[in-house]
């Protein structure tokens, strides 16, 4: 196999500038995970110490096998809302007794744990990765429950956590609770639901409803303890399997149960060698442009992220705008659409429809590196069938049943976005660089497009066109699309899994990897392959 | 002129062994190269033992304790007679200085390897060869027997030069024994050794003899053929001793001068013409602080620290032991190394089993890893050992793992090889005496040959006692061995077995590794960097919670170099269970790692009183319900052959007693349990 070649520069002015930039944007993103690490703060994550809990963090570093690694998801839910940074939660995949689960942890350093729009959105997503990947799931919790104010958003959806643990338990998926702390009325579902429960003695408390509302609701004196003490559900209800004595003791116990999953991966483990790229990924930061306007050859891409730089391209004289190809990451094989130019042409959308095809005939997951601007337009290309064609592509992305891993490596714009599989074409995953943008168009042509729109209004009422107005539209439209298009704003409304620091795009990619091998992997059949 | 004896040599054709460990190993090799059979014999205990390997034959001698086993004559000489062995050779210890034991093998019909039973019983009586040195004009310290309730006074005890010491003639291992330093201490201290003496040996007399403090240990090998030819193979030096027992030996002695040696050698021969002696043996000396050798005793067998004089000779001990006693006379190879003298220098350090800092407990386990650098073939060390690698030392014997020999052309070559050889060895799986081995051959007062017997007390057991690591040494090698087992993990790794070690994507605690040292616990965190083309980063260590700065060079599971503070050390690592064992050039570690989820309820419940050696219970004295005071005895253990009283820490309740007499127990061993009470301040005060 050929190995990419490189004319990286790492003296010239282009990548001093790109890497300038492309630090700031890695270090504003760092400022927010460590505001969501932080949790609710040095005073309440004191308290929490005082009491001899473990914050969550620390719940998940003894949970996870020694060593290995941790893929949070979803860091920086609810960025920039009402809510903490990170909801609330922490959601991830790590290895636990050798076998990589997804896991979710209650941070009750935050408002008690309490549940609030983002944290239940976040746990959605954890469920359909469990589904989709076949992971077995443990949940560490500890959780005031909803957060009241917002009960209007959660409340009705909010019961899907509950539906989808059993699903996960239907689907032989094996769920697995350890109850901290609290974990009443609706939260008891949680354990509730799940396969395996560990509770801890004098710590864990389940009931549907606490001693003041058995009073109002029967008149009946009770107390905690007797409601749902730990002990009581050991060795009185049986919704507790296994009593721990402190919370080290629950994390043994949760191991324990997982090593006796029994458990198999079901792909076909990776084929390839999985040697490093022979070019350093840490000269991403200087490749990506700091300017989305300006495009960079993917390959420099690809040549620091797939094993031993390898790649074979596919078609690289046709449809140049968008590089294909075959290579292979942390040993297992990819196919790899990467935009090159931006824009997606006839030429493009044939390239792609044919080697989602081919990937799907041999079974082999597709990787999307996504920096485009969109489909052409314009009238030679409306009647040459642009429609038709970028239909074609987007056809084949839907229809595909290979795993798809998305990134945003620079920018995702129109129906770009949807053929180079956004997020509502369900890639397994979905990552964004530091630098990237998303949006429907770039902010000048769609505050561009308001303009002429509004000027074409005024014209056929027949009233004058106020300039100065339409100068004021135009900057804060720009402003606002500008704002929208950012991958916090984006990342906080779980339209991304999570904003990755480009050097770590191969770890990120092998671990998906790693963890869509779970399932096996087959692709779409029915026709036989159509040359585009 | 008498005419010559005729020479009957009657060649040894199969050989016994009454003996284990390194030395039979050592005799079996010369007795190999000499075309002699060998027959090994074996405890239960030594089964797997490398000496049982090595022989042609081997007798299983059914049973654990000496008693049972190596010192059975009877046994031995079945032995003997099964496997149709002409001679027998008792190594040291054991039988060696049993003149019945010689006897019987004579009248098996078999060789005994050794000087005549009579040579043994007339060395073996402490004031009978005393007084037969006396006569034989051989310098011994002066002495006076007394008898019954005389106290003698005067110029007799005068002459004998103050302070004195009490011994008891019987007795042995110094019961009895005690220093006068003056006249007006004479009569207590007579009647408290006769006390002694009575109650111990059944025999109140007791003799004074003049108390040489801190004497140095002087001792000169001897050979003799039966045709009555005698030699002296020069001194050797062994003053450095715990509690009486030889560690390191070297020949010659720093301070033998040629007058001395002569004084010496003179000496010795007088002493083993006037035994008759045959075959080899040391005639040992006491050299006072004017320098003068006083006779002490004879050893009638091979020394352990023979291979120092087989250095400076060139010849070959044991091989002249077996001519010898097969009838030949010395061959001319002996004259020509007693002509040319002394050549270079040789020590030899007896690498042993036991933990100097607790009291030279013996230490039993399987040795993980066996290794003492031998260097190339120009390196002049040499190394006996009864254990290889996977051999587990017992309780049953005594713990020498090894000795190492260094021949060198000066004494301070041989001491900086010998130092740098064992300083080099990586022996896992038990405690050893290494590093005070190590320690003393550094040290300045060594090095300027101050090696009288009172060494280590004047220098202190706890300075030599202390590990070649210091505490910031330790602090490395707990990193080395989180990051060894880190690579471990990681090259065991069921998943994603190249995705970079600990890799987070939002990175919050460090991995930790808790250990516990010599120098305490030691808590180790690190995470690394993400992976880049130079390798393997660190990102952030800490230990003891403090930031520290490391660079890793390579990390794998059995070796880690690191750099800290711009020094490179290169680790080698063996992981056994929860311990690591470290070495390195800033010495080595043995680290215990925390669980990192102890099962609740295996700790070991307050009160406890554990076994700190295995051995066998003696005695128990107390039982469940009896109320203790601090100190108080509560059980007795014996191991190598010495009883170790365990006693209450603090005052309580006995509530549980978990051994009986007759039970052998493993370190670690929960023996007595009991509840502590609390000590209350005195109110009334």
């Amino acid at each position: 196999m050929p190995t990419l070649p490189t004319t990286v520069d790492v003296t010239s002015d282009s990548y001093r500038a790109n890497r300038a930039a492309l630090e700031a944007a890695v270090a504003l993103v760092d400022e927010q995970l460590a505001l969501a690490r932080a949790g609710g703060g040095e005073r309440y994550v004191a308290r929490h110490r005082e009491r001899g809990k473990l914050p969550a963090r620390e719940r998940i570093e003894l949970l996870l096998d020694r060593d290995t690694a941790f893929l949070e998801l979803c860091p920086l839910a609810g960025w920039g809302s009402q809510f903490a940074v990170g909801a609330s939660s922490i959601t991830g995949i790590g290895v636990v007794e050798g076998i990589e689960c997804f896991i979710s942890a209650n941070d009750p350093t935050v408002r008690g744990g309490a549940m609030n729009p983002f944290t239940f959105k976040k746990g959605a997503r954890g469920s359909d990765i469990a589904l989709a990947n076949r992971l077995p799931t443990i949940n560490l919790v500890e959780s005031g429950g909803a957060d009241l104010p917002s009960q209007a958003e959660l409340f009705i959806p909010g019961g899907r956590a509950f539906r989808d643990l059993t699903r996960q338990s239907a689907a032989t998926l094996p769920t697995v609770a350890l109850v901290f702390g609290n974990s009443t009325a609706g939260g008891a579902y949680v354990p509730g639901m799940s396969d395996y429960i560990v509770m801890i003695e004098e710590r864990s408390k389940v009931f549907l409803g606490g001693p003041p509302l058995v009073k109002m609701a029967t008149g009946e004196e009770s107390n905690d303890e007797e409601l749902g003490g730990a002990s009581m559900h050991a060795r009185v209800s049986g919704l507790a399997d296994a009593l721990a004595v402190d919370e080290p003791d629950a994390i043994r116990l949760g191991r324990q149960i997982v090593s006796r999953l029994n458990w198999r991966k079901r792909g076909a483990g990776p084929s390839q060698p999985a040697d490093p790229p022979v070019h350093d990924p840490d000269e991403l930061l200087g490749i990506a442009s700091a300017d989305p306007k300006v495009p960079f050859d993917p390959r420099e891409v690809l040549a620091r992220v797939v094993d031993g730089s390898r790649f074979d391209e596919f078609k690289p004289l046709y449809g140049a705008s968008l590089v294909t190809g075959w290579g292979s990451i942390h040993g297992y094989p990819v196919g790899i659409l990467a935009n090159h130019r931006g824009v997606l042409f006839s030429q493009e959308a044939h390239k792609a429809t044919q080697f989602i095809q081919l990937a799907n005939q041999i079974d082999v997951p597709l990787i999307f590196l996504q920096n485009t601007t969109g489909y052409m337009v314009g009238k030679e290309y409306e009647q040459a069938g642009i429609i038709k064609h970028g239909a074609q592509m987007i056809n084949a992305v839907s229809n595909s049943s290979v795993p798809h891993l998305t990134v945003n490596i620079g920018a995702s714009y129109g129906a770009g976005n949807y053929g180079m599989c956004g997020r509502a074409y369900d890639p397994r995953f979905l990552f964004a660089w530091p630098n990237a943008r998303s949006a429907v168009m770039g902010p000048a042509q769609l505050a561009g497009v308001l303009s002429i729109v509004g000027r074409q209004s005024a014209a056929a009422k027949g009233v004058p066109f106020d300039e100065e107005a339409d100068v004021a539209m135009r900057e804060m439209v720009e402003a606002q699309i500008e704002a929208e298009s950012l991958p916090l704003f984006l990342t906080a409304r779980l339209y991304d899994d999570g904003i990755i620091d480009p050097r770590d795009t191969r770890t990120v990619l092998g671990m998906c990897l790693s963890v869509i091998d779970n399932q096996p992997i087959t692709g779409t059949r029915g026709y036989g392959v159509f040359r585009m | 002129m008498t005419p010559p004896i005729p020479h009957i040599v009657t060649p040894i054709r199969t050989l016994l062994i009454a003996n284990r460990g390194e030395i039979a190993r050592r005799i079996m090799r010369s007795a190999h190269a000499m075309g002699i059979i060998c027959v090994a014999v074996y405890s239960d205990a030594d089964a797997d033992s490398p000496h049982v390997a090595e022989a042609d034959l081997a007798v299983r001698l059914v049973g654990f304790s000496p008693a049972d086993t190596y010192l059975r004559i009877d046994l031995i000489l079945d032995a003997a007679s099964r496997c149709s062995a002409d001679a027998v050779h008792p190594g040291y210890g054991f039988l060696s200085e049993s003149g019945p034991a010689a006897r019987a093998v004579n009248g098996a019909g078999l060789v005994w390897v050794g000087p005549s039973a009579d040579a043994i019983d007339a060395m073996g009586s402490k004031v009978g060869s005393k007084e037969l040195m006396r006569t034989a004009g051989v310098p011994t310290l002066p002495s006076i027997t007394v008898i019954g309730d005389v106290v003698p006074t005067g110029e007799e005890v005068d002459s004998l030069g103050w302070p004195l010491l009490v011994k008891a003639s019987a007795g042995g291992g110094g019961r009895g024994m005690r220093i006068v330093p003056g006249p007006e201490d004479l009569a207590e201290a007579l009647s408290g050794a006769r006390r002694e003496a009575r109650s111990a040996f059944g025999d109140d007399t007791v003799f004074l003899e003049r108390y040489v403090k801190d004497p140095r240990h002087i001792e000169v090998q001897v050979l003799a053929d039966r045709y009555g030819d005698t030699v002296a193979l020069f001194e050797r030096e062994c003053s450095i001793q715990r509690r009486h027992q030889k560690i390191i030996e070297e020949a010659p002695s720093p301070v033998v001068t040629a007058e001395l040696r002569a004084r010496l050698t003179e000496a010795a021969l007088s002493a083993s013409r006037a035994v008759g002696y045959e075959n080899a043996g040391t005639v040992e000396f006491v050299l006072d602080e004017h320098g003068d050798p006083y006779f002490l005793e004879m050893n009638t067998r091979l020394q352990v620290e023979h291979p120092v004089t087989e250095a400076i000779t060139g010849l070959d001990l044991v091989r002249l032991q077996l001519l010898i006693a097969s009838g030949a006379a010395l061959p001319p190879e002996v004259h020509a190394a007693v002509d040319a003298g002394p050549v270079g220098h040789a020590i030899e350090a007896r690498l042993y089993a036991e933990d100097p800092a607790s009291g030279w407990l013996p230490s039993t386990g399987t040795l993980h890893s066996f290794e003492i650098p031998i260097g190339g073939p120009q390196s002049g060390v040499r190394i006996e050992s009864g254990v290889e690698l996977g051999s587990v030392v017992s309780p049953h014997y005594d713990p020498m793992l090894a000795k190492v020999i260094v021949h060198a052309p000066t004494r301070d070559e041989a001491t900086s090889t010998l130092a740098a050889t064992l300083d080099g060895s990586r022996i896992h799986g038990v405690a050893t005496n290494r590093d005070l081995l190590v320690r003393t051959l550094r040290h300045a007062g060594f090095r300027r040959g101050d090696t009288d017997t009172g060494f280590i007390d004047r220098v202190g057991l706890g300075n030599l006692a202390e590990p070649l690591a210091d505490r910031a040494a330790t602090e490395r090698h707990a990193l080395a061995a989180a990051l060894g087992a880190q690579a471990q993990r990681r090259s065991q790794a069921r998943v994603q077995p190249h995705i970079p070690t600990g890799f987070r994507n939002s990175p919050s605690a460090l991995q930790v590794s808790t250990f516990d040292s010599h120098h305490g616990v030691v808590a180790v965190g690190y995470r690394f960097d993400r992976f880049d083309r130079s390798g393997q980063r660190l990102d952030q260590v800490e230990i003891d919670g403090t930031p520290v700065d490391v660079r890793v060079v390579s990390a794998e599971p059995g070796m880690v170099a690191l750099t800290v503070e711009n020094i490179t050390r290169r680790y080698r690592l063996e992981r056994v269970g929860r311990t690591t064992y470290v070495d390195g050039s800033d010495g080595s570690s043995v680290l215990v790692e925390h669980e990192r989820f102890p099962i609740p309820g295996s700790q070991v419940a307050p009160g406890s009183s554990l076994a700190p050696m295995p051995g066998g219970v003696v005695r128990v004295a107390v039982a469940v319900g009896d109320e203790v005071e601090p100190g108080q005895l509560l059980v007795v253990l014996e191991a190598m052959k010495m009883e170790h009283a365990i006693h209450a820490s603090a005052a309580g309740t006995v509530s549980e007693v978990d051994v009986s007499v007759g039970d052998q127990v493993e370190t670690g061993q929960v023996l007595v349990v009991m509840m502590v009470t609390m000590v209350m301040e005195d109110s009334e005060s």
